[in-house]
C-alpha cells in the first residue's frame, strides 16, 4: 500500500533581516510517497537548508502547505511540531551530533526518553535492536570518541530509526566521511529502503551520493529545476566491493 | 512528558561532567556546612553556659563592686573598692529573703609543696559559699566561722593542684604548704568539677577563709564579691531589692546617688549570656548564608556557562523531539540536584566539622535539627531561583540556530 508521506505545495519561505529580505523558496511543489529514496539536491543558496528545515518541522513556510503523514504543520504549536519531530521523523546529521561521554545504547536510547510511552524495559529493547539493524550491536558500550566517524554515524542512523518515523531526514550525511565510509553509509541507506521498506530524503550537494537513490530533485534559487527518476541507479555496495585495496600511501 | 525521565536526562547529564557538577556545588557544600557548624558551636555554648549556670543554682546573687560591668564580666583589680564588712552584717541583719552570705576575694600566685609549685588562684570565702556555689568535698572537713573569726590558715585544695604538686598520689590533708610565702594546712580537698562553661578550669583553686587571705595575702578591707543565695526562686526579685536598699543605706548612697554596686541575679546572668551567645550565632549564620548565596550565584554562573556549550546538544534534543518546556525542566533540574546533593554533603560536612572542633578544641557542639532542615529549604530554593533563568534561556533557543552554533 503506497501512503503519501509528504505533500508539498507552493512552499514559500521569506527571511526578513532589517530592511532585507531574503526569498529562500520560492514555490516549491512535490510529493513523496512511502518507500521513495529522494535526493533533494543543490548548492549552497540554492534553498536546500531551508527546505529540509521545513521538512524537519523546525521552521514552518511563509505561504503554501506542507502535510507530513497526512498532516498539516501549519496549524500546530511548537509543542505540538516536537511531538511530530519525536514520532514521524528521524534526523540523520552531517556532525552525527551524538551525545559526547555516552554510550551508544544511551545516545540511541535518548528519542524514546522524549516519548512518555515507553516503558525504560522497551527503550533499551528497541535501542538494541536499531544497532543491531545498524550492524553495531558489540559496540553498545562504547562512546563516540571510542567510534569511528562512520561508526558515529551508524549509530546516528540506529538512533533516527529507534522510534519508527515514517520518513528519514538526513542532511549531508556523508559529508564528514571519506569516499570508502560514505558508501558503506549510503549501502546502509539502500539496506534500509529496499530491504526495510523506510521513506528517506536525503540532502547533498555531491552528485555520485545522489547516484544512489531513485529520485533526485534539484534547487536552484528556491525553486525546483528538475524532478527526476534515477535511471542508473547505482548499488552501494557493488561500488564498495569495486574500490582498490590499498592500504598504504 | 513524564518527570522520572527528565529526572534520568538531568542526572546522565551532570554524570557526564562529574568534575564540574561538583566544583559548581562547592559553594552550596561549603555555605551549608559553615551553617551548621556555626550553629551548632552557638548551640552548644549557649547550652552549656546555661547548664553551668542553672547548676549554681538560680537563686544565686553576685553583688559586684561597680556599675561599669560589661555583661557579666569582673573587671579585675581593686580600683572598686566599695564592698566591705560593714555591708556583710547589714545584710545579715537585714535581708530576710537569703539564706546563705558569702564575701569573696581573690589573688593569684604560687603554691608551693617543697621543691614543687604551681601557680593557681586562692580564693577568700565564708563556709556559706560550698552551699552558694553547690561545692562538696571529696575528703576532709570544710572551714568554720570560727576559722574565719581567727583568719586561721587552713584551705581546701582543688584536683588540679593536688595533680601539681602532690604528684604521688600521698594523701594532702593535714599537710602544710605555703600560698607565695604564706603556710595553709590542707583540710579539705574538693570533688572535681572539671572545665566551666568559660574554658576556665574549676579545679585548679584553693579555698580559704576570706579574713585570712584578706590580711595575710591581699591586705586589704575591701571585698572584690560578695554571693548571696535567695531562700528560693520566687523570692529572688525581691532578695535583690532588699540587698539593694540595705546596700545604699550602708554605703550612705544619696536618692540621687547611682548604686556604687552591682546586684545580679543568676537568671540576669543567664539571659544576658545567652542574648550574647545567641548574638554571636545570629551574626555567623548570617554570614555563613552569605556564601550560600554566593554558593547560588556560582550555579547560576556555571548554568549559564553550561548552556552555551550545550548550545548543539539542546539544538539536538529539540530537533528529535524535545519541546522547550522539556529542556527548562531538564536545566533546571539539574541545578536543583547540584543544590541538593550539595546540601546533603554540606550538611554531613558540617556535622563532621562540629564534632571535629569538639574533639580537638573541647568547645561543646549541638547539633540542631532546626539549622538540618533550614538549610534543605534554602538548597532547594536556590537551585530552583539560581537555575531558572539559565534554563528559561535554554528552552527559547532556536533549534535551527542551535543546531548550526559552532
Amino acid at each position: 500500500m503506497s501512503k503519501r508521506i509528504l505533500e508539498i505545495h507552493d512552499l514559500k519561505r521569506k527571511f526578513t533581516m532589517g530592511s532585507e529580505t531574503v526569498r529562500a523558496l520560492k514555490g516549491i511543489t512535490f510529493n513523496v510517497e512511502a518507500g521513495e529514496f529522494v535526493t533533494i539536491m543543490g548548492s549552497s543558496g540554492s534553498g536546500k537548508t531551508t527546505l529540509l528545515n521545513i521538512l524537519g518541522c523546525l521552521d514552518k513556510p511563509s505561504i503554501g502547505t506542507y502535510q507530513l503523514d497526512g498532516v498539516d504543520i501549519k496549524a500546530l504549536s511548537r509543542n505540538d511540531l516536537a511531538m511530530l519531530r519525536n514520532h514521524k521523523i528521524g534526523f540523520v546529521f552531517q556532525a552525527y551530533n551524538l551525545l559526547p561521554r555516552t554510550s551508544a545504547l544511551e545516545n540511541v536510547e535518548l528519542p524514546l526518553l522524549y516519548n512518555k510511552d515507553i516503558s525504560s524495559a522497551e527503550r533499551r529493547e528497541r535501542a538494541i535492536k536499531a544497532l543491531e539493524a545498524v550492524r553495531l550491536a558489540e559496540r553498545l558500550d562504547h562512546t563516540p570518541s571510542q567510534l569511528s566517524g562512520g561508526q558515529q554515524q551508524r549509530v546516528a542512523i540506529a538512533r533516527a530509526l529507534v522510534n519508527e518515523p515514517v520518513m528519514i531526514l538526513a542532511d549531508e550525511a556523508t559529508g564528514n566521511l571519506d569516499s570508502r565510509t560514505s558508501y558503506e553509509i549510503m549501502a546502509l541507506m539502500q539496506d534500509l529502503n529496499q530491504n526495510q521498506g523506510k521513506t528517506i530524503v536525503f540532502v547533498t550537494h555531491e552528485p555520485d551520493i545522489a547516484s544512489f537513490s531513485s529520485r533526485t530533485i534539484m534547487l536552484r534559487d528556491g525553486i525546483i529545476q528538475k524532478d527526476t527518476m534515477n535511471e542508473n541507479r547505482k548499488s552501494a555496495r557493488e561500488v564498495l566491493d569495486n574500490l582498490p585495496h590499498t592500504d598504504d600511501y | 512528558m513524564n518527570i522520572t525521565n527528565l529526572i534520568r536526562i538531568a542526572f546522565r547529564a551532570l554524570l557526564r561532567n562529574k568534575l564540574r557538577a561538583f566544583l559548581t556545588m562547592l559553594g552550596i557544600i561549603i555555605g551549608v556546612g559553615a551553617v551548621i557548624t556555626m550553629v551548632a558551636i552557638g548551640q552548644g555554648s549557649k547550652e552549656s553556659i546555661q547548664s553551668q549556670l542553672s547548676s549554681m543554682g538560680s537563686n544565686m546573687i553576685t553583688v559586684l563592686p561597680a556599675s561599669n560591668v560589661n555583661g557579666g564580666v569582673r573587671i579585675a583589680g581593686s580600683s572598686f573598692q566599695t564592698l566591705t564588712s560593714k555591708d556583710i552584717t547589714l545584710l545579715k541583719r537585714n535581708v530576710e529573703d537569703i539564706n546563705s552570705l558569702s564575701p569573696s576575694v581573690t589573688s593569684r600566685g604560687q603554691a608551693i609543696n617543697g621543691a614543687l609549685n604551681w601557680p593557681t588562684q586562692i580564693q577568700g570565702v565564708s563556709p556559706d559559699y560550698m552551699d552558694i556555689r553547690k561545692l562538696t568535698l571529696k575528703d576532709g572537713i570544710s572551714f568554720t566561722n570560727a576559722d574565719v573569726l581567727t583568719s586561721a590558715k587552713v584551705c581546701l585544695i582543688g584536683q588540679t593542684v593536688i595533680d601539681n604538686i602532690f604528684p604521688n598520689g600521698e594523701n594532702p590533708i593535714g599537710k602544710i604548704i605555703r600560698f607565695n610565702r604564706i603556710p595553709f594546712q590542707i583540710i579539705g580537698i574538693l570533688n572535681p568539677k572539671g572545665q566551666n562553661a568559660f574554658g576556665q578550669d574549676q579545679d585548679d583553686i584553693i579555698i580559704a577563709p576570706y579574713t585570712t587571705v584578706q590580711k595575710r595575702i591581699l591586705a586589704t578591707i575591701y571585698y572584690q564579691n560578695i554571693y548571696a543565695s535567695a531562700t528560693n526562686e520566687s523570692v529572688t526579685d525581691a532578695a535583690v531589692n532588699e540587698i539593694t536598699e540595705t546596700l545604699r543605706e550602708s554605703h550612705r548612697l544619696r536618692d540621687n546617688e547611682d548604686n556604687d554596686f552591682q546586684v545580679r541575679t543568676q537568671a540576669e546572668l543567664i539571659n544576658t549570656l545567652s542574648s550574647t551567645s545567641g548574638l554571636l550565632t545570629t551574626l555567623l549564620t548570617v554570614i555563613a548564608g552569605i556564601s550560600l548565596v554566593i554558593g547560588g550565584i556560582g550555579i547560576m554562573n556555571i548554568m549559564y556557562v553550561s548552556v552555551t556549550e550545550r548550545t548543539k546538544e539542546i539544538g539536538l534534543r529539540m530537533s528529535i523531539g524535545a519541546r522547550g518546556i522539556d529542556i527548562l525542566l531538564q536545566f533546571l533540574i539539574e541545578a536543583i540536584i547540584i543544590s541538593i546533593i550539595g546540601g546533603i554533603i554540606g550538611v554531613l560536612l558540617g556535622i563532621t566539622a562540629a564534632r571535629i572542633v569538639t574533639l580537638t578544641l573541647n568547645w561543646p557542639t549541638i547539633i540542631s535539627e532546626t539549622s538540618i532542615v533550614v538549610s534543605f529549604i534554602v538548597c532547594g530554593i536556590t537551585g530552583i531561583f539560581f537555575g531558572y533563568y539559565p534554563a528559561q534561556k535554554a528552552s527559547r533557543l532556536d533549534p535551527i540556530e542551535a543546531l548550526r552554533y559552532e
